[in-house]
């Protein structure tokens, strides 16, 4: 584990046990910095639930944290398979944090498929929670186990903890009258009930979950009920741990926290930015992993007008928001890459009726239907460049889960400054990673203008007048006296009638390339962490921030320095002075090398490419060890 | 930006650099008292010329498309409903143009994808009329996943589809209305493709309001262009559209003087389907099957009474355009209302605001949330 402390705390203090059972000495408790768990199991043994719950108690218990979900494409792939493997990392700590975790120092396995995909990433020396009752003839050989690993030599150098898991929770249900079948699935709550207890964290935030879930399911909750103190009086009683761990609480700014993931945080922010522009959100999506979250959630807030509506496609989502954004709400559509493809006609129609709309990318691996459950930042050129013609548009990039929130209003925010469809960029990791979120004080939330224009003005109506920012005025149908007629042919200046003159077409061209380029006066200064020149810039963008500036920390004293990029298009105009005070640039990313593609494109500069295509986020380490050849 | 100093500055957006005078268009006078949308009528009455737009009508000279926009344009003003009430969408193709020639709002849109446009326009402002000009290769080839689904939803929009069996701005490919061995620039050796019946379509497509009518008969047209603006739900117009250019005379059997009576049969509501130049043949049913009798051979109860509101006759009325010695039935084929899809969106959303409105503070500090202080 990593960074102990002071060895000897008494398990007295605070919260820990709920009810003290045993004769037993106390456990003593061992202070520690920080910790990553992973629990991995069969896709159906509940490992997302039971690693969203210690989430949501160690949120409460105030540590700083950060997710890493990881689970198969397939809904239910079939029992005992490698590759129907599901897994959840949560790293929490009492300092602040940036990542999910380089290597785990605890991994719970619920079967042999799920400690063979997992047991390379385990730190060494580190902690393996097994369920030895998964470990029988026919999962061995689903998992591709010729021997079995707990009797060789491949558990060699782990502290191992073996449980017979499922009979332990038959066991404790015995009276129940449940199927063995059905019994069985509370196993994952008694993995639970024990982590619990190792780490010195109370049940009551999952117990009061359980009953608010299977409330109506009386048997059900029982059943969970028990099986998670089971778990727990287990390690109490169990005699086999010699130590317990506590990591204390990290030391964040006074306020309220939620813990958040990222999809749910980019649906607050669209939420907000209807509220704080006056004008009705209007979602049109196709359900796609991993997006679909963001229309699950925004279709629960109809008490803030938020109108959703699943099309029969990707394009009729885009479509059916530039419909709703021409008769004036808040337009929005939501999807993943190969989505993004299918919208790149709409979107050109966007750019040229110059309508207000945010597009949101849930970058997966790609590419065609690709990783659909794994991250990837392979669609930066796609946004920058993927439609026919001139066809600027803004594009903005979310850097973790929390940071989605604000990006959602900062793209609705400049789509209805200037006019323009605005395309956000966050990935399958900050999509369905999670950390500590101090909720905002929507007061400080700065109010969206829109270009609405709700009267008819004296002057004769231009549809296609600009104002300083080259914005052309939202003439809203249903006013009268501004009826006037849009579409996807070349636009005269000013009147917006059909034309297709030479010079004119240049013309509009050149001008909703410099609106897209204007846009650049709203964006902020460049942060420089660590030394503002020297020998390296680690630039970066999207959801690798916490692990570039993970590994930079690191690297300070050695001359190393990052950089983190929200905004894609237009880049902001500080960078160029930036990139030139550092002997090297070095852009990690998910992805062959798109940003850095745009960055020696635009810039001249011989950017280094530290790149990685797995369809797993960086860790820090690995970025670490990429750029120490380089100093 | 600083470092691309390069990139050539546009000129100033005002200045333009074009010969064309960008003088804007004239405003028209204004006849409507109220700009508030719920008010039925208006005070002064409008005329065709209030709906047309100062832009010239570029269609091909002849072309079918004249007349139905002449037919809308002289339609509405009897609908009372405000220029600026009303909102034309289009996807792309000679119909589609549709919207430049209107003096109302308008959206000329991309290929095929107009209905999901003008569902987004009426979702989110359910008080204007939507209209939408498709023609048969925007909207049953490109477009055809789009018009299936606007027509199960029942959004409150009209549809005009423009049925002329030919590709026309493309110049002269063969389209999904297009009947087998038709020779095109795209099928020299004659089409392979089976055609789609649009109408049949529609109701496949669980429409609420079907209905066929055809260029050259505009007081046919003015009527089920009225029978559609005051269907509440999706109202799909099948029009049979002459492209004189690519497909010229398509439909001469049913514009034809001599022969055009023995080829249609009107539809009226709960009257029998009564046809031919001495109205001395009807249509009765044996069974399902439609057949031809002389009006004097049968007793008047034998003879098939339109009801719009009959699916199962909707279909065969649907179909009997196709069938070998038939009449093409034109009118409305049917029309049954059931709820539209905007007016339960507003339904669910106002019961959602009745038990609280959204207040963001408390959603944001919703959830597992705790303090530090």
């Amino acid at each position: 584990m990593a960074n102990e402390a002071e060895v000897t705390q008494s398990g007295s203090n605070g919260h820990t046990a709920p009810e003290s059972i045993g004769q037993r000495p106390k456990v003593p408790i061992t202070l520690l910095e920080d910790v990553t768990i992973r629990f991995a199991g069969d896709s159906g043994d509940g490992m997302q639930l039971t690693g969203t719950q210690f989430t949501n108690t160690t949120a409460l218990h105030g540590n700083d944290l950060s997710t890493l979900p990881d689970y198969p494409a397939e809904i239910r792939a079939p029992i005992g398979t490698l590759y129907g493997v599901s897994g959840f990392q949560i790293h929490f700590s009492s300092k602040e944090i940036h990542t999910p975790g380089d290597h785990p120092d605890v991994l719970v396995a619920m079967n042999p498929a799920a400690l063979k995909t997992n047991l390379g990433d385990l730190k060494k020396g580190g902690v393996v929670i097994l369920n030895e009752d998964a470990f029988d003839e026919k999962n061995l050989k689903l998992a591709k186990y010729e021997v079995n690993p707990l009797t060789d030599n491949t558990l060699d150098g782990y502290t191992v903890y073996r449980f017979p898991l499922t009979k332990i929770t038959l066991d404790a249900l015995r009276d129940l009258k449940m199927g063995t079948k059905e019994g069985a699935r509370s196993k994952n709550m008694v993995a639970l009930g024990l982590v619990y207890w190792l780490y010195n964290r109370p049940m009551d935030q999952t117990l009061e979950w359980l009953k608010s879930k299977f409330g109506k399911n009386a048997q059900v909750l029982e059943a969970n009920t028990r099986a998670l103190k089971a778990g727990y009086y287990l390690g109490e009683t169990a005699e086999l741990f010699n130590a317990r761990y506590e990591v204390k609480p990290a030391n964040f700014k006074p306020g309220r926290y939620r813990n958040i993931m990222g999809n749910e945080a980019t649906a607050l922010g669209m939420v907000a930015a209807s509220v704080k522009s006056g004008l009705d959100l209007f979602l049109g999506s196709y359900p796609i992993t991993p997006a679909s979250d963001i229309l699950h959630e925004l279709s629960k807030y109809k008490n803030f007008g938020v109108k959703t509506f699943q099309a029969e496609d990707e394009i009729a989502g885009i479509c059916a928001a530039i419909g709703a954004s021409y008769a004036g709400d808040l337009a929005l559509t939501t999807t993943s890459g190969p989505g993004l493809a299918l919208k790149g006609e709409a979107i050109g129609l966007a750019v040229m009726t110059e309508l207000p709309l945010v597009i949101i990318d849930v970058q997966r691996g790609g590419p065609s239907t690709g990783l659909p459950t794994k991250t990837e930042q392979a669609d930066l050129l796609q946004a920058l460049y993927g439609r026919n013609g001139e066809c600027p548009v803004a594009v903005i990039a979310a850097k973790s889960p929390v940071d989605c929130f604000d990006s959602a209003i900062e793209a609705s925010r400049i789509a209805l400054k200037y006019m323009v469809p605005v395309i956000l960029l966050t990935d399958g990791y900050i999509a369905n990673g999670s950390e500590p979120w101090l909720v905002p004080d929507v007061d400080l939330i700065p109010e969206l203008t829109t270009k609405r224009r709700t009267v008819k003005s004296d002057a004769t109506f231009l549809p296609y007048d600009r104002d300083e920012n080259n914005a052309r005025p939202w003439a809203i149908p249903g006013v009268e006296g501004l009826e006037h007629r849009i579409g996807g042919l070349e636009k005269q200046h000013l009147t917006g009638n059909v034309n297709y003159e030479p010079a004119n077409h240049e013309f509009m061209v050149r001008l909703r390339q410099q609106k897209v380029d204007g846009i650049v006066q709203d964006i902020p200064q460049t942060e420089v962490l660590g030394p503002k020149s020297g020998k390296v810039l680690l630039l970066g963008w999207g959801g690798t921030y916490g692990a570039i500036t993970t590994a930079a920390e690191r690297l300070h004293s050695k001359g190393v320095s990052s950089a983190h990029l929200r905004w894609m298009n237009p880049l902001p105009a500080d960078l160029g002075e930036i990139l030139k005070n550092f002997e090297k640039v070095i852009i990690p990313e998910l992805n062959l090398g798109q940003l850095r593609k745009v960055i020696r494109d635009k810039y001249l500069v011989d950017a280094i490419g530290i790149n990685k295509i797995q369809g797993l986020p960086f860790t820090p380490q690995e970025i670490i060890t990429a750029v120490e050849q380089y100093l | 930006m600083a470092d691309t100093p390069k990139v050539p500055t546009p000129p100033p957006f005002k200045a333009f650099p074009g010969k064309a005078s960008v003088a804007p268009p004239p405003m028209q006078a204004k006849t409507a008292p109220t700009p508030d949308l719920n008010v039925d009528m208006p005070v002064i009455a409008l005329t065709a010329k209030d709906f047309a737009s100062d832009q010239d009508v570029r269609w091909c000279p002849g072309c079918g498309d004249y007349s139905i926009l002449a037919q809308v344009q002289r339609t509405l003003p009897e609908l009372g409903v405000l220029p600026h009430q009303m909102v034309f969408v289009a996807g792309i193709g000679c119909s589609s143009r549709f919207p430049y020639y209107m003096n109302t709002y308008g959206f000329h849109t991309i290929h095929g994808r107009g209905a999901a446009i003008a569902s987004g326009v009426k979702a989110a402002n359910p008080d204007l009329s939507v209209w939408l000009a498709t023609g048969d290769g925007d909207g049953l080839s490109i477009g055809g996943n789009h018009t299936l689904h606007i027509l199960r939803r029942n959004f409150d929009v009209n549809i005009m589809l423009f049925n002329n069996r030919i590709y026309g701005l493309t110049k002269g490919q063969y389209s999904p209305t297009s009947e087998v061995g038709k020779k095109t620039k795209s099928t020299p050796y004659g089409s392979i493709d089976y055609p789609i019946n649009p109408s049949l379509f529609a109701l496949g497509s669980e429409a609420s309001f079907v209905a066929r009518t055809i260029d050259r008969d505009p007081k046919h047209l003015q009527e089920v262009i009225k029978r559609a603006a005051h269907h509440k739900g999706t109202a799909f117009m099948e029009i049979y559209q002459n492209c004189n250019i690519f497909n010229d005379g398509a439909f001469l059997n049913l514009t034809e003087k001599d022969v055009k009576d023995d080829n249609i049969v009107f539809l009226k509501q709960g009257e029998p389907l009564i046809f031919g130049k001495d109205k001395n043949k009807a249509i009765m049913l044996d069974g399902f099957t439609p057949k031809v009798v002389n009006v004097a051979d049968v007793s008047a109860d034998k003879l098939l009474i339109h009801n719009e509101q009959d699916p199962i006759l909707a279909n065969i009325l649907g179909r009997m355009s196709e069938m070998e010695g038939f009449p093409c039935p034109l009118g409305v084929i049917y029309a049954h209302e059931r709820p539209t899809y905007e007016e339960q969106m507003t339904e669910q959303i106002t019961t959602a605001k009745s038990k609280g409105l959204g207040d963001l503070k408390k959603l944001l500090n919703s959830g597992n949330t705790w303090s530090i202080n």
